[in-house]
Order: C-alpha cells, then structure tokens, then sequence
C-alpha cells in the first residue's frame, strides 16, 4: 500500500485489519522485525513552504532527504543536525525519506552542538492508530502551546502514528570548515582531549575518535565551522591546545567533509563483519564501557557520548557491560539476533508502564509497527 | 475568568488532610493558616488570585513523594510551583489544591565540567545555575528576563526561553534529563549525562507541560563554555517593515547572531523616559548581538552593519567597550519595568513566521486604534516571539476585560498567519480558552490522551492549558469518583 495523500493514509489505517509494516524509504531497518501488512509512505512527497528568510521548511513525510537538501543548498542552507545515511551501514538500497528520519530521530556528529533531529522539528502531522488525522505544533521557532508532542514523535518509529508532514527549523550553511586532527591519542587519551574541546570557547561542531584510523593507527578529529576568518583563528587555537602532540588541521573542504561523513554513516564497518551496536553514554564512561564490551572495534563520536560498537554476531553487550547509565541499541543484526535480544535499550518498569500507555492511547489497537521498538 | 468549582468535599476534610500532610513534611513546611497561603495566591499574572487549601515546601525528592501519595489517596488537586513568575497563571491554585513549592529545593547536587552538565534541584533559580558555573567561565544558556527569579522548575514547565536561544536554544534543547514524581508518587527518572531518549522522548513531552505530568524535583542541564566575547549593535529605522526587511536580510546572510531584538516606538519612548539608555527617537530598534573573540565579532558586525546600511538607518551605533554594550542593552533589558512605571500592562506571547512581522505590527498597530488602548511592542525578532504589552487601567472598570479581548484579538492574529498563541510563557489559565484557535478538537484529545496516561484522575495543575469544556469530562469523572 502506498498512499498519495493524507486522506487515503488515514482510510487505510482505518480500515486495517491487522498490525501495518511502516516504511518510508526502507533504509533504515532498525528495530525488532514486525510482522505485518507493508504501508509505504513514499508517495507522500513535495516540500510544501520553504521561507529561508524565516529558517522554516516543511515537507510532506515521504520527501526524498537529498531532494530537501537540494532546496535548502540552493539558498545557502542546511539540516544543521546532519542526518546520517543508514543504507552503508545496514546494506539497504532506497531512497531515504523525511519521515524516516524524523520517527528515527536521526542525527549526525554536530548533534554535539547544534542538537538533534527533534531539537529541529517544528511541527508534524499524523494519522494516530484509529486513522485520525492529528498535528501538533506548527511552523514557528518558538511555540509552547499545548504539550509538545513534536518531540513525543521524533524517534517513535512509526509507533505511535504515521507521520505525513514534518516542519523543520533550518540554518543557514557555514562559509568554511577545518579539521584539527591529533594523531595517536589511546581512547581515554582522546575523551579528554575532546572534553578539552568541547569545553573550550571554539564552538567546535564535531569531536570524534577514531582508534583505527583510515591508516590503521588512531586519529582524533576536531571540526570547527563558520565564517573563513574565524575557522582559520579556532582551528588554531584548538591545534594550539594539543601543542606537543601530534597535530594538523585539515582545511580541504571536500577531505573535511569526507572525513565526517566516514564519522556520521559509521563507514569503518559497512564492509566489516558483525554486529553494530549504538551506546549512548556519559562521555567519559566511554572507554571504560568500550573495555568492558570486548569490542571487535570502535568509533567514538560525540566527544564520546555516543559510541559505535563493531560486535562478534549475536553477542548480548547489555549483559557484557553489566549495569550503565545511558542505552545501547542494536542497529545491526540478523533477524535471528534481533529477535532474540532486545534492540532498545529495556525501559525500568515506571518507564516502560508510561510508554506502554502513550502507545496504548495513540495506538488503540496495536497495528503501528507492534513490537518495533522492543 | 472561569475556574472550576472547588470540590466542597475536600473543602469540608481540610484539617483531616493537613493532619496527613503533616506526617510528609518537617512543620515549618507546611503551610495552611489563610493569612499565610495568601503569600501563594497569584503568580505574575496578578489579575487572577486564589488560596490554596494548603503549601507545602518539601527539601527533597522522598517529601515530594510522600506528599503526593497522600494527595493522590485524598484526591486533592496539586499545583506545582516554582517562584511564582508565570506571566500565564500557570501557578494559580484553586482553592481546594495543595501548592507543593519546590523553592526549598535549590542544591547543585553535581558539576560535571568534563561532561558539560549540571544536576540541580529544580528549585534553584535560573540565574544561580550559571552562578554556580561562572567561575569556571561556564553558563547555562537559557535566560529567560525573569532568570533573577525564576526556578529551573518553572523553566521546565513552561519549557522557557530567552534573549539568546536563537543560537543556544530554548529549555527542551538544553534539558538532559529530570527526576520527576508522578501524582500517585511514583518517583521517575529519565535521561541523565546522556544524549537522547532510549525510547519515546518522554523528557520532550514533560518539559513544556506545565506542572500537569509530574512534580520534577531534579534536573540535569547542559552547560556551556563561555564565548569569548560578545558585543551588540544597536540600529535604528524609520519604519517597522524596513527594520522587519533588515532581520531577514540579517538571517538569509548566513549570520547567526546570539540575539536580535525589536523594539517599536511606543516601547523605546517609554524604556528612553525609564532607563535614560540614550536611545534614538525612531520608528524601530534592533539590538543585535554576535560573539566570538575581537576578530570575530568585528567580521561579523561588518557584515551585519553592511546590511543594515542598504537599509538606511537612521541610528547604528556599534558598542565599542563593555560599558557601551551595557547601555545598549540596559533599556532592552528594562523594557518590561519601564511599561509597568507608566501603566498597568499585559504581556503577551504570540509567535508569528518572521515574514509576516510588518504585516502583523500594522494590523496591531490598527487593532490599537479600535480598542482605545495603546501597545508597544519588544521582542525576539529572530524567531518571531513577540511580546505586545497592552496598557490598560486597572482601576478603571471594564478596561481589563476591554485589555483582555485586544490581546485574544492579537493572538488570533498570530495564528492566522501561521504562528502560535504563545511562543515561551506558556498556556497557562491565561489562553486555555484560545486553544481551541489553534487546534483542533482531536487535536486537543490526543493531548489530553498524554495526561490520563500521566495522571489519570487529572489531579495535577487543575484548569491549566485545556478548555474548561473541552476538559469537563474528565474533571467530572474525578469529582464524581469522590
Ligand atoms: C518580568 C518577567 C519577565 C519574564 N521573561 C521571560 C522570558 O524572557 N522568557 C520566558 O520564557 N519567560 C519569561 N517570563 C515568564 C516566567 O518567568 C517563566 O515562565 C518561568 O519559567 C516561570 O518560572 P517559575 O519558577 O517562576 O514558575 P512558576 O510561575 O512557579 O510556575 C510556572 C509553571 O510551572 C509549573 N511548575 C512549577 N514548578 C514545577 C515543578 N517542580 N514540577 C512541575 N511543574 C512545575 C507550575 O505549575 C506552573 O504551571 C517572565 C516573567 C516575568 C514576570
């Protein structure tokens, strides 16, 4: 079933007669394996309002990313949570899609500093699990009315309903970037040196830790953005930081960029075998948990906040970590695996008897991808 | 305005449930004698005034807990409050309620710098959280005017904003995660140093939600590292639109300023005549701040000054040390203080797309001619937030409500352009009737849904955010199952 408007969507939902398989552009297959009939937004697309004067674009759900990207580039502008491209990673083909990201709550290295793909969301409409056509929030930067469940639905993925149009909140498109990168840093080495950063005045947009570089030895990256003049003074004030390590700074645009878009699609393991686990941790928890988690490897984005973890196939990291403050999801696994251990981090019980209602209410029957986010 | 009647059930066992809420809280923490809960009758919207049946302070998370078990086995309604600076009547009582105040509870229970975050009790005030940060040259970014004041609690509430969160954001993007208690005093936490939600973003749904899902006790806050400077311009135009043209010119240029503000006429007259901040007499101000170090800041206000040339202002005055910079934002600053020396006002909170500004400051502008009353308008251009104080005479009868329907007129406006009824101090009593303009009844239902899951006998911060009408049923089923 692909519907071509909201309404249709709405009669489908309505009329199911059991539990929907919901899909935007099928990259990014996370979660438990659901059961059900196929339901593709995809034909749900356009961008509806673009104002760049306001920092406002709102497209329809099933919007192709790179064509709302290409809106946005023509006027100097950019998503600023830079989504990550899940299809490397997961090995899918497809066209990824607004809607996609957004009940994924997709975001990139410069979450760090500019937040996530939820801190962006504006406004959503949806059609909940009865079929009814609901929105929340709206167009404008700043809005309190009522409860926000914007936020409730950005990372739902499609549980609590099938969103049809997301408002974003855009900005403008930085003049330069650089790269200071310190070369041979161990992994607490570097979770310091990117707390350094982080904690510095250099607005850095991106802090990651590589400990098998692209030329096998470990390499930790620094990415400040902005206007030419001043990427130029920050850049070197961070190298200046690190002085006595090993340090350059990368102002190439197009390495620069590559060198972040290796960080943000995890590319390091498309073509390694295993498991991919996500943890999201406090960052300085992050070696020792990576220690503990007898990683085959590791990516450390986020200053350490979030950490990719590359996996032997079915191994349970919840239970080699023992008890940790933050979550771990499994992004990566065969199906036998993903049924087997829970993808999302298991919610204590007040948690999970909250969102077992929230699901419940959006979702009188259970037919929203039941199960996915178990 | 109409608030539901008390329950004279609850009214009538006053001393049985004092006697039970003194078993929850040391003595000097409760409070029930009439001529004390008057101290806690209001909030900042002073016009709607009641006692609680009772205050309670509690010092911990386990008190707050305690207190509401008993609440909730009572069935008394409880209204969270933080330090009263609802410009909604979000903290109004009823007069059967329990206000549980959290202003006891104002420790630093952690400073991370390592991590960038701070664990608070939520009682402490705004401004003492980057107090407690600031030798070490961090910050809290949010900053909202009332920060001297305002608790974290009620940041987390109303989901609160500032002068800089054009860059730095609002409340929800700066919030990791909170200790709450649910009314039936289950104690809840989610998020921590941690980026993002495991599950469902329950933190983004109980930040902004008024005191009506939970009583939050603890909050973990991101901090930031100071920038190295920051330095405002001030710019002066002959006409609303031009300044409104000059924004957008400012935002489409690639520059992300820390804040830009708007001030129309009314508004600097009467900042010029309180403050003396030596204010050009003109149409519209912009105060536009960048930060960075020297270099920086001077790249970016050449930019900004080359637009603001094309413009033709007939005021650009770049600050050239911290004293200059203090003067330019002291009349800002004192925007809201100088109105009330001249005139009873009411603060409104509209957001509006930035590029309907000029249309809508016209049609306010003649909506004020029709009302017979006058408005000057301060607020955060960038994002649209706009802040029409509306001066009236409270001791004059009839002007309230005269006031009240002028101001409902602009936030219908807002909403017809495609903006929202409030942009940073929330529903509240204030606009629960006007929400009706902005959403639709279904809706209204799903957000609704959200509260019977939190609090399913809708016992926490009564006849807030929702329609009275459109909330009925449940409220009565409440009241019924007394
Ligand atoms: C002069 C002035 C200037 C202002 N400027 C701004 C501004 O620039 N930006 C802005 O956003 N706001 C502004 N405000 C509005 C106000 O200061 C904010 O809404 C503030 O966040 C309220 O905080 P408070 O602690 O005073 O909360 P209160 O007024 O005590 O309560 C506000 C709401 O929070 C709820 N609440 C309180 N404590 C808790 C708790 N522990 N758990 C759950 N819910 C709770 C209450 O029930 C109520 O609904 C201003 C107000 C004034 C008077």
């Amino acid at each position: 079933m692909r519907p071509e408007t909201e309404a249709d969507l709405a009669e489908i939902i309505k009329g199911a007669a059991g539990p929907l398989r919901i899909q935007g552009g099928g990259t990014r297959d996370i979660g438990k394996p659901v059961d059900g009939a196929l339901l593709q937004t995809g034909g749900l697309t356009g961008v509806t309002l673009y104002e760049p004067g306001s920092l406002t674009l709102v497209a329809r759900a099933g919007t192709p990313l790179a064509e709302v990207e290409a809106v946005l580039d023509a006027e100097g502008q950019r998503l600023p949570f830079e989504p990550m491209d899940h299809r490397g990673l997961l090995g899918r083909d497809g066209v990824p899609t607004v809607g996609g990201m957004a009940a994924s709550n997709v975001s990139g290295p410069r979450r760090i500093q500019s937040g996530a793909c939820r801190d962006y969301m504006l406004g959503v409409r949806f059609v909940d699990g009865a079929g009814t056509v609901l929105s929340n929030g709206g167009r404008v930067m700043k809005n309190v009315t009522g409860y926000d469940l914007v936020k409730l639905m950005a990372g739902s993925y499609g549980t609590l309903g099938v969103l049809t149009e997301v408002s974003f909140k855009v900005l403008p498109k930085p003049e330069a970037s650089a790269c200071v990168l310190i070369n041979d840093l161990s992994e607490t080495e570097a979770v310091e040196a990117m707390s350094r950063a982080l904690g510095s005045p250099f607005d850095v947009s991106g802090v990651a830790h590589l400990p098998v570089g692209v030329d096998g030895a470990p390499v930790t990256m620094i990415r400040v953005e902005g206007f030419a003049e001043s990427v130029r003074y920050r850049s070197g004030r961070l190298a200046a930081l690190f002085a006595g390590r090993d340090v350059t700074v990368e102002t190439d645009p197009e390495r620069v960029a590559a060198g972040w878009r290796y960080v943000r699609d995890a590319e390091p393991f498309h073509a390694a075998p295993g498991d991919v686990w996500r943890l999201s941790v406090k960052p300085s928890d992050a070696p020792g948990l990576v220690a503990a988690s007898g990683a085959l490897q590791a990516i450390y984005d986020w200053g350490g906040g979030l950490v990719w973890l590359l996996m032997p196939v079915a191994s349970d990291l919840r239970a080699r970590l023992g008890g940790f403050a933050g979550h771990a999801t499994l992004v990566r696994g065969n199906e036998d695996t993903r049924r087997a251990l829970p993808v999302f981090q298991p919610e204590p019980g007040p948690v999970a008897a909250i969102s077992a209602g929230l699901r419940a209410r959006f979702d009188p029957r259970g037919i929203l991808n039941p199960g996915i986010m178990g | 305005m109409e608030m539901p009647v008390p329950n004279p059930a609850i009214l009538a066992r006053k001393e049985a449930i004092i006697a039970k809420l003194r078993g929850c809280v040391p003595t000097d923490a409760l409070i029930w004698d009439e001529m004390e809960t008057r101290a806690y009758e209001c909030d900042a919207l002073t016009a709607y005034r009641c006692a609680p049946l009772a205050v309670v302070l509690p010092a911990t998370t386990e008190e707050v807990s305690a207190v509401l078990k008993v609440c909730h086995a009572e069935g008394v309604p409880v209204v969270p409050r933080g330090s009263g600076t609802s410009l909604a009547g979000g903290a109004l009582p009823t007069a059967d309620s329990v206000v549980i105040g959290v202003s006891r509870m104002n420790a630093v229970l952690e400073t991370d710098y390592d991590n960038r975050i701070i664990r608070v009790q939520t009682g402490r005030t705004n401004l003492s959280v980057t107090g407690a940060v600031e030798q070490d040259d961090f910050f809290y970014a949010p900053d909202p005017s009332s920060q001297l004041a305002c608790a974290i609690a009620g940041n987390i509430a109303m989901n609160s904003g500032g002068a800089h969160c054009l860059k730095y954001g609002v409340t929800t993007n700066n919030l990791m995660g909170v200790t709450m208690v649910m009314m039936d005093g289950t104690v809840f936490e989610i998020g921590g140093a941690h980026l993002d939600a495991a599950g469902l973003d329950l933190l983004g749904v109980i930040c902004g939600s008024e005191g009506q899902l939970g009583v939050v006790t603890e909050a973990t806050l991101r901090i930031l590292h100071k920038p190295e400077g920051a330095r405002p311009v001030l710019m002066g135009f002959d006409s609303n639109e031009v300044a409104g043209e000059c924004v957008s010119d400012i935002i489409k240029a690639g520059v992300l300023p820390v804040a830009i503000e708007f001030m129309d006429r009314p508004c600097i007259e009467a900042c010029e005549a309180f403050a003396k901040a030596g204010y050009p007499m003109c149409e519209a101000l912009l105060i536009v701040e960048v930060e960075g170090s020297e270099a920086e800041i001077a790249e970016q206000l050449a930019l900004i000054t080359d637009i603001a040339k094309r413009h033709n202002p007939v005021e650009l005055r770049e600050a050239k040390d911290a004293d200059e910079a203090g003067r330019i934002w002291l009349g800002r600053k004192s925007a809201f203080g100088a109105m009330g020396q001249i005139n009873d006002y009411m603060c409104l909170d509209g957001t509006i797309p930035v590029s309907s500004l000029p249309f809508v400051l016209r049609r306010i502008g003649e909506m004020s001619k029709e009302y017979g009353l006058d408005v000057a308008n301060v607020f955060h251009a960038g994002d649209g937030n706009m802040h029409p104080l509306i001066l009236f005479n409270a001791n004059k009868p009839g002007d309230l409500e005269l006031c009240e329907a002028f101001g409902a007129d602009i936030l219908k406006l807002c909403v017809e352009v495609g903006g929202c009824l409030t942009g940073e101090h929330g529903v509240g009593i204030e606009k629960r009737d006007l929400m009706a303009h902005q959403y639709r009844p279904e809706d209204l239902e799903v957000q609704m849904a959200v509260k019977d899951v939190f609090d399913p006998a809708w016992l926490l911060n009564p006849a807030k955010v929702f329609p009275l009408a459109a909330s009925e049923g449940r409220r009565v089923v409440q009241v019924a199952a007394e």
